[in-house]
């Protein structure tokens, strides 16, 4: 698109950001099922994949949304699907399954307030450990957080980049605020971005499920006769159904694939980390909250540091630790029941004060001044 | 199995390199994958028919063909089987139906006959069954039919059939599942089925002005249905040619 080819100031919504980084990152490909707050994503791909080739397409439910994806990926093609919440529980079957048979893909969640359909228009953050744990059996997970129309763009090209890379399922975990609000976006020259595709086999090669930690991947119809299984399977894709030692080197594989990387995969915004006295862990919508939040505190005298999670898992545990030196105190505001609190408290080994600051319901986001109340209380006691 | 792979050859197909097979989860699941020489997806349970469609609508030049049970297509996956026949995608369903869910040991399934003992129904099932076929017709299906194990020619010639075609195709093979099912209603063996099933079917042409109560017992088999709807292989491209043009001129 003649539009995009120069560096140009606009004014998106998250969604629309987050549509347009995909058909940048070179997504032809959609499959959804409407769903609030995440809709606008298929709407807005409905009408500009067709425009570059592409093919967006309504399916009849989630889990024949993000199968279609599958499918689609195994083509050699990008694929995406968008979700909420109630969508993200019906993909979780798939979302294994993508991952045991090395399908890079990229699923959004713009999480809304569950449990169920709790308060379906609103934000929330609940779904921080579904993200992560939603799906059967020991698998690890690579999910992205943005905070900003900016980052939405930027990290859903990441996204597609890291599935590319490490051929598994990406999760963009944005949530209803960034999503739907409106800001300045600077989207970079075409030629500035770097964009990632998946490694495609020689013709000799016959291994596309292991003898390497990331196979190269072949698509069908390329005379590979390539099987895919969910099943435990051998380097060929042969199913081993009963094998321990096959189940074993292949589970271990995937895993390590990406907890091995972290190094590579954790993003993360610091300020102030290695001199401070409260430490704040945010990320999301939440840690919009953070900057007015920590002037305020320096004005006061407080010194202040803070983490802002862009990946959220693998989870950034090494930086963590880092603050947990440092400050006497870390709080981590997130609109849940404490699901990034705890991991905070298991990384630290309570060698610091964990202080939780939630809030649920409504859509209420956490405001810069309880976040500064709270700084200053946790620094009185 | 034997019999789509004549099918394929008789059309001068010599190998498999312009077909996909997809699968679910099921006896039949195992039927392409890994036996056949080809490109194999073995999808979740239920979940074949929406993988082919996103395989089919990025490479509309390879035969995609799903194959599974019963129960995959028309108990847990069935909405993606309505859906699929209603956008008349362009895929080759093949349903082995052999009335139970075998792999698991025998439990009842959409299919199994009224009254039929199965484990999980032991005082004989206490639901219909669902015609599968029927509502492949109902749902926008280009072609369908349906044989059982005991008429393989003609089950090859609707493979045939549905191969050289376009649009959503069905065919539905009832087949014999002696282990969980057959012993259970009182079959001794695989052989007794077959007779049963050449015994126990009557052709579509013949059902006119027989009654819902009288075709009960029976398995209706032949081509349900031969028809020419656009496809949306045809209607997405499409789409994308206009959406192009509005550009271009824009």
């Amino acid at each position: 698109m003649k539009k995009h080819q120069t560096i140009k100031t606009l004014f998106w919504q998250g969604n629309e950001a987050c549509a347009e980084a995909a058909i940048t990152a070179g997504c032809r490909f959609f499959a959804g099922y409407p769903i609030t707050p995440a809709s606008e994503i298929a709407e807005h791909l409905a009408k500009r994949l067709p425009q570059v080739g592409g093919i967006a397409i309504q399916m009849e439910d989630e889990l024949a949304s993000i199968g279609a994806v599958v499918g689609a990926s195994w083509t050699g093609t990008k694929a995406m699907t968008a979700t909420s919440g109630p969508g993200f529980d019906l993909m979780q079957e798939t979302i294994g399954w993508a991952f045991m048979t090395e399908t890079p893909c990229v699923i959004v969640d713009v999480q809304r307030l569950g449990p169920s359909t709790g308060q379906a228009t609103k934000c929330g953050q609940g779904d921080v450990m579904q993200a992560r744990w939603g799906t059967h059996g020991d698998y690890a997970a690579i999910v992205l957080s943005p905070n900003s129309v900016q980052e939405m763009f930027e990290l859903t090209i990441r996204a597609f980049n890291l599935s590319e890379k490490y051929r598994t399922p990406v999760i963009l975990l944005a949530d209803e605020i960034v999503a739907h609000m409106i800001e300045r976006i600077i989207v970079p020259s075409l030629k500035s971005i770097e964009i990632i595709d998946r490694r495609k086999p020689k013709p000799s090669e016959k291994a596309f499920f292991g003898s390497e930690e990331v196979p190269p991947m072949p698509s069908v119809g390329e005379g590979f006769n390539v099987a895919v299984t969910g099943s435990t399977h051998n380097e060929y894709g042969i199913r081993f159904t009963a094998d321990s030692t096959v189940h074993r080197q292949l589970v271990e594989r995937l895993n390590n694939k990406i907890l091995g990387h972290s190094a590579e995969l954790v993003d993360v915004e610091t300020y102030n980390i290695d001199d401070c006295r409260i430490g704040i862990v945010s990320f999301g919508c939440t840690s919009r909250a953070i900057y007015e939040a920590v002037e305020n505190a320096e004005t006061k005298g407080i010194k202040v540091g803070y983490i802002r999670l862009k990946t959220i898992w693998p989870f950034p545990e090494r930086v963590v630790k880092q603050l947990a030196e440092t400050a006497n105190k870390i709080i981590v505001p997130e609109m849940n029941l404490r699901q990034i609190f705890y991991e905070v408290q298991r990384i630290t080994s309570d060698s610091v004060e964990v202080i939780s600051l939630n809030k649920i319901g409504g859509g209420e986001l956490i405001t810069p001044e309880e976040l500064f109340e709270k700084i200053q209380e946790s620094d009185k006691t | 199995m034997s019999e789509f792979l004549r099918a394929t050859y008789e059309l001068g197909h010599e190998n498999l390199s312009k077909f996909v097979f997809c699968s679910g989860i099921g006896c039949s699941s195992w039927i392409p994958s890994p036996h056949f020489m080809a490109d194999s997806v073995h999808t979740l349970h239920g979940r074949s028919i929406p993988v082919a469609t996103g395989i089919k609508l990025l490479r509309p030049d390879l035969n995609v063909v799903v194959f599974g049970g019963d129960g995959d297509i028309v108990g847990i996956g069935l909405s993606h089987f309505i859906h699929a026949a209603r956008r008349n995608v362009d895929i080759l369903v093949i349903m082995v139906n052999n009335m139970v869910y075998g792999m698991t040991g025998g439990q009842v399934a959409p299919t199994t006959p009224l009254k039929a003992k199965t484990t999980t129904t032991p005082y004989g099932s206490f639901e219909y069954p669902l015609d599968a076929a029927k509502l492949a017709v109902t749902a926008g299906a280009c072609y369908v039919a349906r044989w059982t194990t005991a008429h393989p020619k003609e089950l090859k010639e609707s493979i045939k059939n549905a191969i050289e075609l376009k649009g959503f195709r069905f065919i539905e093979a009832v087949s014999q599942c002696p282990t969980a099912f057959g012993r259970r209603v009182g079959f001794k063996g695989a052989g007794e089925m077959l007779k049963w099933f050449k015994e126990n079917t009557i052709q579509i042409s013949q059902t006119e002005g027989l009654s819902e109560e009288n075709l009960m017992e029976k398995i209706i088999v032949g081509n349900f249905i031969r028809r020419q709807r656009a496809t949306l292989i045809e209607t997405v491209y499409s789409t994308i040619e206009e959406a192009k043009k509005e550009i271009e001129e824009n």
